[in-house]
């Protein structure tokens, strides 16, 4: 449906998109997940038309729209600050895009009641915008790009200014309410928790490169770079150069990425002194730390080639300078790029 | 966008340059040819009996002494309460530090004409203090003073010290005293030690501020001190106007943009020490508690009170009762010629001149700022150089302003000297950068995503602008507004320039009016003052409404 290929864009001398390729699946939520300045609010920016590229080609629907001007794309763009008018109430809000694309007005009403209705404001259309709570305003401004039945719908941060409880309970319902209007969506965060729960796909950007494509799940499973799995959250990656233990380790798990440079022991697939797989590796060593984290422990094991091993195990089996062994899955040791 | 839409988008652009291009930096270039190159060829010889001559250093010497003797008493009055207003809530008090700025918009004529009321030989005080002491002479001899000059200059100023000290004392707040209390220092050392070297910043600010403003002022010094108190500016305007030297005007104008030039430089500077130290935490004013604290509080209200209102009341006053009864013959004399005076035209034709002239200065003011602000805020090269460039009007004096006009504008295709259109046009430059300062704020207020977001939803351009930006601005606009039709209506030092016979203004008519002898002259003097104070008074009642609603730079 969306197809970006080879879009270079960049800021005077500073190159933010190199050779930047996706696609996007009709009724698809697919994640932009980075760090901030990777490059995934400009990629949103130039798909909206709100930026111009340096080079590339942007195709919706088989058509090229890289010289459609903005207001004729049909394209939805929920801003990180919600970008709301703040001279109109909650419906006149919702009601702008209508308007511009031409909507009788008694059409319009009717649409913006409904709209409200669905994002959970119900009554409160008539509000002053400046009178709404941070999370009321988050709904208004998904009403608002909802309202007009955009093509695209682009979601640039919509959780970011909200704190971190109403994000989980949010993030779900977002993702519910753009299923049910079967729309395809792109959603930028730099929170990978969020995206594993809002997309069908997530892409991976770094510096200005999309550096994976995949399901949340598939990413979770096998990140592919270190930089992929460091920002996934995972903390064991070793270089086998330097590391006696991740050279032993990827000769004994790794069957045809022997020779690899850097690996990851996944953190699903390693505890104290019991395997979570059949086949697994142990090792000898002692607790350094522990830090309660309420369901589980956060912890620190040396070995004795005073490799340290950060993950969270389920229960605290030893008090710290104690020693214990603890086993890694035979699975859980995965070959990254680079 | 294609490269030629997005250059025909930007041809507006060139009008608000045009026009500074044509009506600014042309007669300040043919100023500048006036002074050096009078005869044709480089000659300085004006220069040279400039800087030989004791009398115009004297001018010079005379009019930095004038501007620091007036911003020192300024500032050293504004200091206490400044610190009353940071520190103290009291009932009031937004509603005095707001009425305390009515004199930026009062004219010079009016407030000259308004403290000769109240302090003049035959004034209101000298009145009293006869009445009450049997007195058969005046005992305030203050007319022709330059004490005179220096009150008035503390009355316009004032108002501008209170609110740079006040606004950054509160920004600062007062931790850093509450400290050195616990630390044992007393009253005086709590000044010596803490006060004054950390409001330095916004003393300096202001102090250089008021600087420039005395330094230039030309209404209040030609009314009230004569040709024995002359400035700069008052030397400009005689050696143009009434002995038509005009190379030695030339000479003398192109010192004053100089020093202005040197001042400015001065002010940026104090004004970006001023920003870097806004960081730390706001104050909280809190009650007066102790008797020293409310006597404070009390002495400060009365003292702005007295200050602000008392001309203006007096001006009122003497306008109704002049003989001792009710007396209106001023205002229904206002549609006769005074037979002493050199007029052309009734006293009432000025108020139509007046009227006419600030719509005109207003729609264009308007347009012109607007399309100026809308270019200042669009990031990029344009923005760097428009911004100071559109603020320069305000940083020549409107007496240079006047006679750059007359010298400029005074042959074809550009002969403007003897048509009223002149006017206008002189009071739309002035008004120009108050406009754009009314507009800019609220336009930079608005955030570039609600544009953006406007677009994505299926706006264009011109719909955004007419939907999203315009509503969003308005209220600067009105303020822009206002700000051009009350600068137009009391602009004196360019006006008594460019404007001749039939196509003069409140303000020179007034002055013509003082300088005429007879009781009529002044009865209609002080009518047609009142009236101009009522209409600037207007003014400021609506933008300082709006002002309160956060818009406005000033």
């Amino acid at each position: 449906m969306l197809s970006i290929s080879n879009i270079l864009h960049a800021y005077g001398e500073h190159v933010s998109l190199k050779n930047v390729t996706l696609e996007v699946e009709p009724g698809e939520i697919v994640c932009l997940l980075g760090p901030s300045g990777c490059g995934k609010t400009t990629l949103l920016r130039i798909i909206a038309g709100l930026e111009a590229t340096a080079q590339g080609q942007i195709m919706f629907a088989g058509v090229d729209i890289g010289d459609t001007p903005v207001h004729q794309r049909q394209f939805g763009l929920m801003f990180q600050d919600f970008a709301l008018f703040p001279h109109m109430n909650a419906a006149d809000n919702i009601a702008y895009g209508l308007r511009r694309r031409g909507f009788p007005r008694r059409l319009i009403a009717g649409e913006v009641e409904s709209l409200l209705e669905r994002v959970g404001l119900g009554d409160l259309g008539d509000r002053d915008i400046s009178s709404l709570s941070g999370g009321q305003q988050q709904r208004v401004a998904l009403a608002r790009s909802l309202a007009p039945k955009p093509r695209l719908l682009m979601l640039d941060e919509p959780l970011g200014s909200l704190d971190a409880r109403l994000r989980d309970q949010l993030a779900l319902e977002l993702r519910q309410i753009i299923k049910d209007e079967g729309l395809s969506a792109i959603y930028v965060t730099h929170d990978h928790r969020e995206a594993y729960a809002v997309a069908d796909k997530i892409a991976v950007m770094n510096i200005g490169k999309v550096e994976q494509v995949d399901t949340p799940r598939g990413l979770y499973r096998r990140p592919k770079s270190a930089f992929v799995a460091e920002f996934l959250g995972m903390r064991n990656i070793f270089d086998s150069e330097r590391s006696s233990f991740a050279r032993r380790i990827a000769s004994e798990a790794l069957l045809h990425d022997a020779n690899t440079k850097t690996v990851l022991i996944h953190p699903a697939g390693i505890q104290i002194e019991k395997a979570t797989a059949s086949k697994s590796l142990r090792f000898d060593g002692v607790l350094t730390s522990a830090v309660f984290r309420g369901d589980y422990f956060d912890v620190c094991v040396s070995l004795q080639d005073e490799t340290a091993l950060r993950f969270s195990n389920p229960t605290l089996p030893a008090q710290i300078g104690e020693a214990v062994s603890i086993a890694i899955a035979l699975d859980a040791v995965i070959a990254l790029e680079g | 966008m294609t490269r030629g839409i997005r250059r025909a988008a930007s041809l507006p652009y060139l009008l608000p340059l045009i026009f500074l291009g044509i009506f600014f930096l042309y007669p300040l270039l043919a100023l500048f040819d006036l002074s050096l190159r009078p005869g044709g060829a480089l000659d300085l010889s004006a220069f040279i009996r400039l800087l030989s001559s004791d009398y115009y250093i004297g001018v010079l010497i005379f009019t930095v002494y004038q501007a620091l003797i007036s911003t020192i008493a300024t500032v050293a009055l504004a200091l206490p309460c400044a610190f009353v207003f940071a520190r103290f809530r009291f009932p009031g008090r937004s509603l005095l530090l707001s009425l305390a700025t009515l004199p930026f918009v009062l004219p010079t004529v009016v407030v000259a004409l308004a403290f000769a009321v109240v302090l003049g030989d035959g004034g209101l005080l000298n009145d009293l203090l006869r009445a009450l002491f049997s007195l058969d002479y005046s005992p305030i001899q203050l007319e022709r003073t330059l004490t005179l000059i220096i009150i008035v200059h503390v009355f316009y100023n004032f108002a501008i010290a209170l609110r740079i000290m006040t606004s950054y004392w509160s920004s600062i707040g007062f931790a850093a005293e509450e400290a050195a209390r616990t630390l044992g220092a007393n009253e005086l050392s709590l000044w010596r030690d803490i006060r004054l070297p950390m409001i330095r910043p916004a003393l300096l600010s202001a102090a250089v501020l008021i600087f420039i403003f005395c330094f230039t002022s030309f209404g209040v010094v030609l009314i009230l001190g004569g040709i024995r108190f002359a400035t700069l500016e008052v030397q400009i305007y005689y050696q143009a106007v009434s002995i038509f030297n005009l190379p030695l005007a030339a000479a003398l104008s192109l010192v004053q943009i100089l020093s202005m030039l040197f001042m400015l430089i001065i002010y940026t500077n104090t004004q970006r020490r001023l920003q870097v130290s806004l960081a730390s935490g706001a104050a909280i004013a809190r009650r007066p508690r102790t008797l020293a604290q409310r006597s404070a509080v009390f002495a400060c209200v009365l003292l702005i009170a007295v200050m602000l209102f008392t001309p203006l009341l007096a001006l009122l006053w003497r306008s109704l009762f002049l003989t001792g009864q009710l007396d209106l013959s001023g205002y229904l004399g206002l549609s006769q010629r005074s037979r002493a005076s050199l007029l052309f035209i009734t006293p009432l034709g000025a108020v139509f001149n007046s009227l006419r002239y600030a719509l005109m200065s207003m729609t264009i003011a308007l347009a012109l700022g607007l399309i100026a602000s809308h270019m200042i805020n669009r990031r990029g090269r344009w923005s760097r150089f428009s911004d100071p460039l559109f603020m320069l009007p305000l940083a020549t004096s409107a007496v240079t302003l006047g006679f750059g006009f007359i010298i400029a504008l005074d042959e074809p295709p550009l002969n403007l000297r003897s048509s009223w259109l002149i006017i206008p046009i002189s009071h739309t430059l002035v008004a120009l950068p108050f406009v754009i300062r009314s507009v800019l704020p609220s336009l930079r207020a608005i955030p570039p995503t609600i544009g953006e977001a406007a677009r994505v939803l299926g706006a264009r351009p011109i719909v955004k602008l007419w939907t999203i930006d315009a509503p969003l601005v308005s209220r600067g606009i009105v303020v822009g507004a206002t700000f051009a039709f009350t600068v137009s209506m009391g602009e004196f030092g360019a006006s008594l320039f460019v404007a001749q016979r039939e196509s003069v203004t409140i303000p020179v008519v007034i002055y013509r009016l003082i300088g005429d002898p007879g009781l009529a002259s002044y009865r209609q003097a002080l009518a047609m003052s009142v009236i101009l104070m009522l209409v600037c008074a207007g003014g400021f009642l609506i933008i300082e409404r709006l002002r309160a609603a956060g818009i406005a730079e000033f």
